[in-house]
């Protein structure tokens, strides 16, 4: 098989870069390892999503469909049920499906893999093995894709996005939700669902606390949890053992790269795949966008830096290529930041997470100077630093600098 | 003549192997839902070379004779073994006086070319060693497997040649007349049997109480181990041991045969009345931790993918017990077997089989004509070059369907586990090592659920992950 442009994973990104690709005039195949397009959209039977993007609110079933219309209509090739297995440096992949094993020759990759969960097992949390320990996106899918019950009174660790959304979820399903638990002393999480998806239903949020020990020789019995100090140590005699038979982590997503790990630089902050403001990894001629490269708070995000992908690869396909460019760096009170080169293409847009929760800072990059306010880790800032800001630097350092 | 090994993990499963060879009713009784599933699926996975047990021990009478027969063992039974060899590391003097000693007991024990290595050749073969290592003890003929596998395999052969295995039923009783079993009562049913071989674990003391026999009281010996995912660039070749103590071999770091990092165990003493009291502490995990960077420092706890604790069967003497019993003249003990268990299993099933029901009861047993000592393992797609896997796919394609894809477990390979006997997502997972990679099932759970479902014609609310209570979804969302 042979195309122009090669796009992994058919959700929010790969959908978008496979558009945007073929917009561009080149031939497009979009492969992904799940019965349908979609990826995780298909789960999030929530609303909330096309705000930004389509300036209308969707649910992620309904956000994903108005993209699997447009793959149709472009005539993109999407293969399903199709796992990459290898990725050369030439470009050249081998595919495994169940219809057989094929070898794809095409000039420009598109990585758009998503994000995995953090599993209960990566915590070390002390105690038994039971069953009834779910991830937030597990218990999720056996909810709105599988019409199952997951239990019937649970605790939620983490006050991550997904965590919250299912603290509700569970809650109009009758499923008792005694409390979600914080280590953090802010919540991870959007605001707007601290609000909608745990004040409006009455579930406490206890910050600054953890679960120590998790107990039950068969199902999960009862979690224990814990006051943390500020290094996130639990503090003796704080403990509070709650009922419970359903545990649900939402404790962060990691970037998914497993498949270009020996092939591309990664950014070890955000373990995500370092780009350039091209959307260009550290190796030709692979692109990449959406989740694989930073965890995002919006799929809308995740949408325009696959659409920037598609876009730039289609070009690459045809023979252009692009500056390096320059590196961009975390400076003062900066955690995350994406891309991580800046291609001296156009406008920069940076996507940033503080390293902590300030009320005012002013955000620096070279000549470029903006105030923000209410600032936390738990709310990506998306900011634009105008082309005319960005000349003559070998350097672009990114700072919060708190007021 | 009927014959009753009681327990399957990696002994009592080994023993069955044994028998099978012989024209006999054999049955295999568990009280788990699979087999390999308490000592067996939580240790060190280590084939021990044979020079830590004091000579003259049993221990030392089996374990470097286990060890050799591991070779043919895992080619006849197609079980992977790597013979990684292993250090035991000395950071000073006094340490060095502990590898000379254990050293010449390893002689003594005949185990084969032992050395003392120095500083440079170590850190030349084990980079990430600790740098203020003076000398190790090398030990060749170690190695490293996956105990569960050793025991499926066992009784897959076992069942291929006669064998009935009963999962999921616990020994109550005993039926005797004239001293002798004639029956075995379980939760569940009634077997009758001629002579039974008590290879019970952790519980074979309350197996032999109940059947009257001589016993070694036993208790847990908790072990705690810590598991890393693989990481690109870094890598430990060997088995690596601290020096030991007068407890226990320390704190290991070890190569797992799937490519990951096992760090552990513990050794904590329990009660004998906490043999189901399998849970991790954050003091046990905390002191795993901190003994394994000492040895090699730059292990990397971010990259922890699994927790767990498992519990071996320990006794006053410290030593096996093993024998037929004096009171119970159809009764065989096969018991306390701690480290190394594993490693002796197979000599250990050999002498129970030959010198003790043979020549010491005088059972007469003849051999099947037609025993066939080959097993083959589950058909690893994710591991063929892609020319054969296309081959395979042709043929079937769900063997083109990749379920679990950190560790590459296709649809084809779940199925094959289910029709040779998987009831429940761990049976899945220790068959197939789906679910075992960096995510624990947080992409495939779900998916296995559904082949589980399909392929045993049952509702996932009857679906289990190891026992009969531990259910994962209840009722439908909506009708």
């Amino acid at each position: 098989m042979k195309t122009d442009v090669l796009v992994i994973g058919a959700g929010a990104a790969g959908m978008a870069a496979a558009i945007s690709a073929a917009r561009n005039n080149v031939r497009v195949v979009l492969v992904d390892r799940d019965e349908r397009t979609g990826g995780v959209l298909n789960q999030c039977i929530h609303s909330g999503f096309g705000l930004h993007y389509l300036k209308e609110e969707l649910t992620g079933p309904e956000y994903a469909e108005r993209f699997s219309s447009l793959l149709k209509e472009y005539e993109i090739d999407v293969v399903t049920e199709c796992c990459v297995h290898t990725i050369k440096p030439n470009g050249e992949a081998i595919l495994i499906s169940p219809s057989g094993v094929h070898e794809i020759v095409s000039k420009a990759i598109i990585c758009a893999t998503g994000a995995r969960e953090k599993p209960f097992g990566s915590l070390m949390i002390p105690g038994d093995r039971p069953s009834g320990i779910f991830t937030a996106g597990v218990a999720q899918r056996y909810l709105n894709i599988e019409n199952r019950l997951i239990g019937k009174r649970a605790l939620i660790l983490g006050s991550g996005d997904i965590g919250m959304i299912m603290a509700r979820r569970l809650t109009l399903e009758g499923v008792e939700v005694a409390c979600v638990v914080e280590r953090l002393p802010y919540p991870s999480g959007l605001l707007r669902n601290v609000i909608q998806c745990l004040e409006d239903f009455n579930i406490p949020l206890y910050l600054s606390s953890t679960v120590v020990e998790v107990r039950g020789k068969e199902r999960l019995e009862e979690v224990v949890v814990a006051k943390v100090d500020s290094e996130h140590k639990p503090i003796l005699g704080t403990e509070r053992t709650f009922k419970v038979d359903t545990l649900i982590l939402s404790v962060g997503l990691i970037p998914e790269t497993k498949l270009l790990e020996n092939v591309v630089k990664r950014d070890p902050s955000s373990e995500g795949i370092l780009c350039s403001s091209v959307a260009e990894s550290s190796a030709e001629p692979i692109f990449a966008a959406g989740n694989c490269t930073v965890i995002y708070d919006f799929a809308d995000y995740v949408t325009i830096e696959g659409e920037k992908a598609g876009k730039y690869a289609a070009l690459y396909a045809k023979g252009e290529r692009f500056d390096r460019g320059i590196p961009i760096t975390r400076g003062e009170n900066i955690g995350i930041l994406f891309p991580q080169r800046w291609a001296k293409d156009d406008d920069l847009i940076l996507y940033i997470r503080s390293a902590r929760p300030m009320r005012k800072a002013k955000l620096i990059v070279n000549s470029f100077e903006n105030t923000f306010e209410d600032i936390t880790p738990g709310e990506m800032m998306r900011v634009k630093v105008p082309y005319r800001h960005l000349a003559n630097c070998q350097e672009l350092i990114v700072s919060l600098r708190e007021e | 003549m009927k014959v009753t090994v009681i327990g399957a993990g990696v002994v009592g499963s080994l023993i069955a192997r044994e028998l099978s060879r012989y024209d006999l009713e054999l049955s295999i009784i568990e009280q788990n839902l699979d087999v390999g599933w308490a000592t067996t699926k939580a240790n060190s996975a280590i084939l021990h070379a044979g020079y830590d047990d004091p000579p003259n021990s049993v221990r030392s009478k089996f374990c470097s004779k286990g060890n050799s027969m591991y070779t043919r063992l895992s080619e006849e039974l197609d079980f992977e073994i790597k013979r990684t060899g292993s250090y035991v590391a000395a950071f000073n003097n006094e340490e060095l006086r502990t590898l000379k000693k254990l050293l010449k007991q390893g002689r003594i024990n005949n185990v084969p070319d032992l050395e003392i290595h120095e500083r440079e050749t170590l850190i030349q073969r084990e980079p990430e060693l600790n740098p203020d290592i003076q000398y190790g003890l090398w030990a060749p003929t170690a190695g490293i497997t996956e105990p569960w596998e050793v025991a499926i395999a066992a009784v897959e052969n076992a069942v291929a040649n006669g064998a009935r295995i009963i999962l999921g039923e616990k020994v109550v009783g005993f039926e005797k007349r004239r001293s002798k079993i004639t029956e075995i009562t379980t939760q569940k049913g009634v077997y009758k049997t001629d002579l039974v071989v008590n290879a019970g674990g952790i519980f074979a003391d309350d197996i032999a109480q109940l059947a009257g026999a001589e016993y070694v009281p036993l208790h847990p010996r908790r072990g705690e181990y810590i598991v890393l995912d693989r990481k690109p660039g870094f890598a430990v070749k060997t088995v690596i041991f601290p020096s030991p103590t007068a407890v226990s071999k320390g704190i290991l770091v070890v190569p797992t045969v799937n490519g990951e990092i096992l760090l552990g165990p513990t050794a904590v003493d329990l009660s004998s009345d906490m043999k189901n009291s399998t849970r991790t502490t954050k003091e046990g995990l905390n002191r795993v931790m901190r003994s394994a960077k000492f040895l090699v420092p730059s292990l990397d706890f971010s990259r922890v993918i699994k927790t767990f604790s498992g519990l071996r069967p320990e006794s006053p003497q410290k030593d096996f017990f093993i024998g037929a019993s004096k009171r119970v003249p159809n009764f065989i003990n096969v018991m306390a077997m701690r480290s190394p268990g594993l490693t002796a299993a197979p000599a250990v099933a050999e002498h129970v089989v030959e010198e003790i029901i043979q020549q010491k009861l005088k059972f007469k047993l003849s051999k099947k004509r037609d025993f066939n000592p080959k097993r083959s393992r589950i058909k690893r797609f994710g591991e063929l070059p892609p020319e054969q896997w296309r081959e395979a796919v042709r043929k079937d394609p769900a063997a083109g369907k990749l379920v679990c894809h950190c560790n590459k477990v296709t649809e084809a390979e779940i199925v094959e586990a289910i029709r040779r006997g998987a009831r429940t997502l761990d049976g899945v997972k220790f068959r197939t090592r789906a679910m075992f990679g960096r995510c624990q099932g947080g992409f495939c759970s779900i998916s296995i659920m559904k082949i589980l479902k399909r392929e045993l014609g049952i509702d996932m609310s009857r679906l289990r992950m190891k026992s009969q209570n531990s259910w994962i979804v209840s009722g439908k969302v909506r009708e």
